[in-house]
């Protein structure tokens, strides 16, 4: 920090790149919101109002909270065997969870349909036990998009959990142990809440990387679960309503922003404490 | 602060500890007395931090067995010893407050939450953190932070109070003001302390014992003074302190003292143990004369170069044969016209020298 100018030259490459690939054209989008099809503020009032947008952006914040609980705490579990297991777990850890990671999005889409569509490998071995007379519905619908999202996004929980927990000082730990406190307590009342800021910054970072997701739940959806990116796409692509498309991209953009805010005010005011 | 002080007895008996093919550790026996304040000294891969750990239960002894008022506790996990610990870095939990720092201990023994304010309110004012209750640790400073660790290894009223260098990380004056607050802390308790530290002052203002470790081994385990004054072997004496050390020729006896010849003056001292032919004195127990004392040992000298050190003023003298001999003076008795190259003679009490 000693030397601003030089800071600015090693991350100013950067900072123009970002702008011309994502500012310059977010600004497009903007500006089509307000001017298409005519100028104002109309496309705004028109998505606010329109009962099929409200009920995608309600069902996207719906998914999005499920996947975010849900990714957390499996990576939550997946980490804590990758930080502190034996050589054998942290292993299995990476080989399971590390390496699917870079499969690609549509591949994986495809894997969940075949393992939980009625005719899919689930379905058949509990029939095929005897548990069940008719298949069980994991497909095609919220619950099968929250299902392959979460698996998509748990390494990207792993990565912000692991360095929380690998920062914790072990010598707080040893001092509750010492202080006679068991395991059950260590970990709820000591460790987890060291972790606090991992796993709200997990949290985040799933959520928000929710919200755009567009080829899982078009496969695991059927169709019956559109998501707001989806619905951008419908409206961008597939009628010639440009404007409202662009309408609910900054809708969901200042969403973003906001909540964004929010958090880095949560994690400075904790720092601060 | 309480009745009856609940203080335990601790006795090691050849403790040794392994890392790999590394001995941090072989064979150290000691008893801690009931109420004690014993520190472990001893620079830096010593194995003094080893042993505090094996006394916590933290880390399993190689070989060897511990007892706690005499049975057996070499396997009882450190959860079971019910020891209080203060950690380097005081290891204090971030996300809660003072309070609930404090009152960690006491939840877990599942103590009644009346017994558990009550205890808390107490100790938060023992050690002087009044208005500090509801801050979190982040908000407080490093002396406060140690206050903080204090109270809350203290709060339970364990029988054994552990402390792995609490002052560390402490500047210099309140270094001096923890510790006279430590000094207190163990009056009011009655507790037994087991200090590591490795700086030297601090262990000989604070203990009632001092054990001296180098090279995983326990060098010396005596008084303070004793220590200081009779050290076991060269290097707790140089460890403590600046030492002269003159190798003598001819030892042999007069009187009931030891003495020997160096650079042909008669030098006497108090008997040693056999073999041991080095005069070992402390430079401030030497004096500058211009010429030879009528009393005492006296070696000729020459002055090299002085150093002003404040209240003291440290000489450095050479012998006639070549020998190095550091003299401290406190600098209000310095004489005037003190000049390099001039010819001096340092002067000691026989008594105040000893065999090495």
């Amino acid at each position: 920090m000693r030397q601003p100018s030089r800071l600015f030259l090693l991350i100013g490459p950067l900072l123009l790149f970002l702008g011309a690939t994502y500012i310059v054209p977010f600004l497009g989008v903007v500006e089509w919101s307000v001017t298409l099809p005519e100028p104002g503020i109309g496309q705004y009032q028109a998505a606010l109002s329109d009962p099929l947008v409200l009920t995608v952006f309600l069902r996207t914040l719906r998914i999005c909270a499920a996947v975010t609980v849900a990714s957390v705490a499996a990576g939550y579990v997946v980490t804590l065997l990758w930080v502190r297991g034996g050589p054998g777990q942290r292993l299995a850890v990476e080989l399971c969870i590390l390496i699917p990671f870079w499969i690609s999005v549509l591949t994986r889409a495809f894997g969940w349909l075949a393992l939980l569509s009625n005719k899919g490998l689930i379905n058949g071995w509990l029939q095929s036990l005897g548990l069940l007379s008719e298949p069980l519905t994991l497909v095609r619908n919220e619950f099968g998009v929250i299902v392959g999202m979460t698996h998509f996004l748990i390494p990207f929980a792993v990565f912000p959990l692991a360095s929380a927990m690998r920062n914790l000082d072990e010598r707080v730990l040893m001092a509750a142990r010492g202080m006679g406190a068991g395991r059950a307590r260590i970990f709820w009342q000591v460790f987890v809440p060291m972790t606090r800021p991992g796993i709200l910054g997990a949290g985040l970072v799933v959520f928000v990387f929710a919200l755009g997701f567009f080829v899982t739940p078009a496969i695991l959806g059927g169709g019956r679960s559109v998501m707001v990116a989806e619905l951008i796409y419908l409206r961008i692509f597939q009628s010639p309503d440009w404007g409202l498309g662009a309408a609910i991209s900054v809708i969901l953009m200042a969403g973003v922003g906001v909540l964004l805010a929010a958090l880095l005010r949560q994690v400075r005011q904790g720092a601060a404490r | 602060m309480r009745e009856k002080p609940n203080a335990a007895e601790i006795g090691a008996t050849g403790i040794g500890k392994d890392f790999g093919s590394f001995t941090a550790l072989s064979d150290v026996s000691m008893q801690v007395g009931r109420g004690e304040f014993l520190t472990l000294l001893g620079p830096s891969g010593s194995g003094k931090t080893t042993f505090l750990m094996i006394l916590s239960g933290f880390e399993a002894p190689t070989r060897g067995r511990l007892t706690l008022d005499g049975r057996d506790m070499t396997a009882t996990p450190a959860e079971q010893r019910g020891f209080g610990m203060v950690f380097q870095g005081y290891a204090l939990f971030p996300h809660m407050t003072v309070e609930e720092n404090i009152a960690f201990p006491l939840k877990v023994q599942k103590r009644a939450s009346a017994e558990i304010r009550r205890r808390v309110a107490e100790i938060v004012e023992l050690v002087g953190l009044g208005d500090h209750g509801h801050k979190r640790p982040a908000g407080l400073s490093g002396g406060q932070q140690q206050r903080v660790a204090l109270a809350r290894a203290l709060v339970y009223e364990p029988s054994v109070l552990l402390l792995d260098e609490p002052f560390s990380a402490l500047d210099k004056n309140l270094r001096g003001q923890m510790q006279d607050e430590m000094r207190r802390l163990h009056r009011e308790t009655g507790t037994t302390f087991v200090f590591v530290t490795h700086d030297q002052s601090e262990a000989l203002a604070l203990s009632t014992r001092i054990a001296i470790f180098e090279k995983g081994r326990l060098q010396q385990l005596a008084s303070p003074r004793e220590v200081y004054e009779r050290p076991a072997n060269r290097f707790v004496a140089e460890f403590l302190g600046d030492i002269n050390i003159l190798a003598l020729s001819g030892l042999g006896t007069d009187g009931p003292l030891a003495a020997g010849a160096f650079e042909g003056q008669h030098l006497r001292v108090a008997p040693g143990a056999p073999g041991a032919a080095n005069l070992a004195v402390r430079p401030e127990y030497m004096r500058l004369h211009l010429a030879r004392p009528d009393s005492g040992n006296a070696v000729a000298a020459r002055l090299d170069h002085l150093t002003y050190l404040g209240s003291e003023t440290r000489l450095a003298l050479r012998s006639a044969g070549g020998a190095e001999l550091t003299l401290t003076l406190p600098t209000a008795d310095l004489p005037a016209g003190l000049e390099p190259g001039l010819s001096v003679w340092a002067g000691w009490p026989e008594t105040r020298g000893f065999l090495l």
